[in-house]
């Protein structure tokens, strides 16, 4: 009887087990599967926001160029007159040659209207820079305006009906003919990068956003590394423990919470309102991106310190030397790959903040890139803020473009922290 | 050691540099004001830095009260030197001018802007409305049964048995934007003032002003946020919806988009620069007169702003959306603003 039940509690039991198995197998499985699901819900979201960004934003990346030779007449160029004078008659001139049966005043108008509105200034660069040229013909390789552009690459249909088109059957007709004549050309897109902005989307660059976004950083990384990282060696390494370094650690932390354009406030009230620094300045935005940036990197250096073991503080003060020694000479620089990944990932941060700088007035629309981090300039984020709200067609995929070139940035940021990391990493 | 040294010596070098930057004499101009008058800015400006190679001004999208806030902020270099605005000058805004110095200003009409209700080509309809139907259809509160109500309709066909059996839909700016006080103020309270109930109920305009400036919340009117382009977008997915934006934005859109008319009036520029298009509004810019002289090209770039070039009728400025003045008021406004005239104080 004993070894019935025994016998059978026993058989019972592993039946149990076997039982309760598969469905543990199963619980285990569902909550992987959960798991995958998660990561390829967050991985479809990136892929279709990459997607999205990638099918409207690679057409601004090339763009279309007509080349052409222009004979600068002395008749109506002259040097007295440079570096005023009508270069746009010269175009006009030029290829009212090439269709020879357009004489209204009106159409000929029509026609220039297929170069680029900075045609002219790049014709008219060219010749003040070498006055030998007029009376000489010119091969001039230009943008065209940005209706033609968007024509071709069919942004423009050519199937909508004329009346609410854009263009013309006749303008149209006119580009067309000069395809033909091999006349036009959709190399890659340099003056993305090299330009600064423009009201033609044809012409606008990203550069002055870059210099600009460049400086910010620059002044940010140079206000919130040294004083970041001093504060948090100070309330690691020598601040006594009592309430009041807890109450600082507290308010670092919610800091770090704060949401940026309350920095943008501040800046505003107090680097242009009380001291009267310039609006619109990357050195004043990089101020902003400072205070927001350093509570990281406070926080990341005293992880970064926490993680050197005890054993090297203990071993270098046993040979004798002093607090500042062990913290200058064998802390820190073992603790340097935290530190500067997490420099990096707040400065990455910085890089795509908007809000603090809208309030400060680095979105304001300028022609020419900064020189300086005094001079008015806008940054990425920002100026893919004022494309976004261009009406002009070409800025659609312009804006898609430089929100690439946006992330690309970020990424490369962020694969330099990555490589830190794993370069400097040490294993106690 | 080195490290502190490095970081003090750092930051001994960005203070002097940041109080040498403070001192440095403003050689650019500095144009705030309305997000509509924006695009015209920029184009002047652009249009500036390149024919003469002076510093390119910098223009600074703020909208109109904002604007005029930093304009009236004082003389000085710290302080813009023009401001572009949707609406005319107010009487408190001129009051602030005045106290913090700032007398001499001139005042540009510089043309018109019409305000559009535009819906996708593909939609089956040809669309007109009258103020009042735009009224019944999108604001907050309406009569109901000789009541003032919530908003019970959820069809046009409701409003006006003539109008197509589809559902409301309109996508608009948000309150914080300049474009949707404009459109409160022209289509909404126009449209409320027709209602029979508010004529025979003999309400005045401060009755008006409180109870007809709300947009409905309860899903009809949608606000689509600052950016435009996004309307424009979501226009072309749905057919039936309306977009609420600048006309320039229809403009630019015209092979997508096609113009809601109101009490028959299509918008065009013709049409908005006589006002027979009812939702338009004018455009002005304010120059500081004191800082003519001061800071450097800001006559000639005044010049270029009212120059024929520019606000002329085959204008940069007409290229962009703007409806030009006629050449009457063009003329008075190139010679007053050139000259620097100053403007007729305002007053309650």
């Amino acid at each position: 009887m004993t070894d019935m039940t025994n016998r059978s509690a026993g058989k019972s039991n592993a039946e149990h087990i076997s039982a309760g198995l598969a469905r543990r197998h199963r619980k285990e499985s569902i909550l992987k599967g959960f798991g995958i699901a998660a990561i390829s819900f967050a991985f479809l979201i990136l892929g279709i926001l990459l997607m999205t960004l990638v099918s409207t934003g690679y057409k601004a990346f090339t763009q279309t160029h007509l080349t052409i030779d222009v004979y600068v007449d002395p008749d109506v160029i002259t040097r007295d007159a440079l570096p005023r004078g009508a270069f746009d008659d010269l175009l006009e001139n030029t290829l009212v040659e090439e269709f020879p049966d357009v004489d209204s005043s009106q159409d000929r108008r029509a026609l220039l209207r297929i170069f680029s509105n900075g045609a002219q200034f790049t014709l008219r660069d060219r010749v003040v820079e070498n006055p030998d040229l007029i009376g000489q013909t010119v091969s001039l390789n230009v943008p065209v305006a940005d209706n033609f552009d968007q024509l071709n690459k069919d942004l423009i249909s050519r199937d909508t009906p004329e009346e609410f088109r854009r263009l013309s059957d006749q303008e149209i007709a006119w580009f067309d003919a000069l395809d033909e004549a091999g006349m036009i050309s959709n190399p890659i897109n340099f003056g993305l990068l090299t330009n600064a902005d423009s009201r033609f989307p044809e012409l606008a660059g990203l550069k002055g956003a870059l210099v600009g976004s460049f400086w910010a950083l620059l002044t940010c990384f140079l206000i919130s590394f040294p004083v970041g990282i001093g504060a948090a060696i100070y309330l690691e390494e020598f601040a006594p423990k009592n309430k009041i370094s807890d109450i600082i650690e507290v308010n670092i932390n919610n800091l770090a919470a704060v949401p940026s354009v309350v920095f943008g406030l501040l800046a505003l009230a107090v680097f242009i309102g009380w001291f009267g620094m310039p609006r619109s300045a990357p050195f004043v935005g990089g101020l902003t991106l400072a205070l927001m940036t350093m509570p990281t990197i406070i926080i990341a250096t005293r992880a970064a310190l926490k993680s050197v073991p005890p054993s090297i503080r203990e071993a270098a003060m046993g040979l004798g030397a002093s607090r500042q020694q062990v913290v200058f000479q064998h802390v820190v620089p073992l603790a340097m790959p935290g530190i500067l990944t997490g420099t990096i990932i707040g400065l990455a941060q910085a890089l795509g903040e908007t809000a603090p700088l809208l309030l400060i007035g680095m979105n304001a629309f300028i022609t020419s890139a900064p020189s300086g981090p005094f001079d008015s300039a806008t940054a990425l984020p920002t100026q893919i803020f004022i494309w976004a709200d261009s009406p002009e067609r070409g800025f659609v995929s312009r804006t898609s473009a430089a929100i690439l070139v946006l992330l690309a940035f970020l990424a490369f940021m962020n694969g330099i922290a990555i490589y830190l990391r794993q370069k400097f990493q040490r294993k106690w | 050691m080195s490290f502190t040294k490095l970081s003090t010596s750092a930051l001994a070098i960005l203070a002097v540099t940041a109080t040498a930057a403070a001192a440095q004499n403003r050689q650019e101009i500095r144009v705030v004001g309305s997000s509509t008058v924006f695009p015209y800015s920029q184009a002047a400006a652009e249009q500036f830095a390149n024919n003469t190679g002076a510093p390119s001004p910098i223009v600074e999208s703020t909208g109109t009260g904002g604007g005029m806030q930093l304009f009236c902020g004082g003389i000085g270099e710290s302080h813009p030197d023009l401001t572009g605005a949707s609406r005319a000058m107010t009487a408190s805004e001129y009051e602030l001018c005045q106290t913090n110095g700032v007398t001499d200003i001139s005042e540009a009409l510089i043309g018109y802007d019409g305000l559009s209700i535009a819906i996708s080509r593909d939609s089956e309809n040809d669309w007109d409305l009258t103020l009042s139907e735009v009224y019944l259809a999108l604001a907050a509160q309406v009569p109901v049964d000789g009541e003032w109500a919530d908003n019970p309709y959820t069809m046009w066909s409701e409003i006006n048995p003539d109008l197509p059996e589809v559902e409301i839909l309109a996508y608009g700016p948000p309150p914080t934007s300049g474009t949707r006080d404009a459109f409160v103020e022209l289509a909404m309270h126009a449209g409320c003032e027709e209602l029979p109930f508010v004529q025979e109920g003999g309400f005045d305009g401060d009755w008006i002003d409180e109870n007809c400036s709300r947009m409905r919340q309860d899903g009809p009117f949608v606000e689509a946020g600052e950016n435009d382009n996004l309307i424009v977008q979501r226009l072309t997915a749905d057919a039936n919806a309306m977009g609420i934006f600048g006309y320039s934005f229809l403009f630019e859109n015209s092979d997508t988009l096609k113009a809601v008319s109101i009490n028959g009036v299509e918008p065009n520029a013709e049409t908005i620069g006589d006002f027979s298009y009812p939702i338009s509004r004018p455009l002005y810019f304010y120059v500081k007169n004191a800082h003519r002289g001061v800071i450097p090209n800001m006559q000639e770039f005044v010049e270029e702003f009212v120059s024929d070039d520019a606000l002329g009728a085959d204008g940069y400025f007409v290229e962009r959306g703007m409806v030009a003045l006629s050449d009457d008021q063009l003329a008075e406004v190139q010679s007053n603003v050139i000259e620097g005239v100053n403007m007729d104080p305002k007053t309650e």
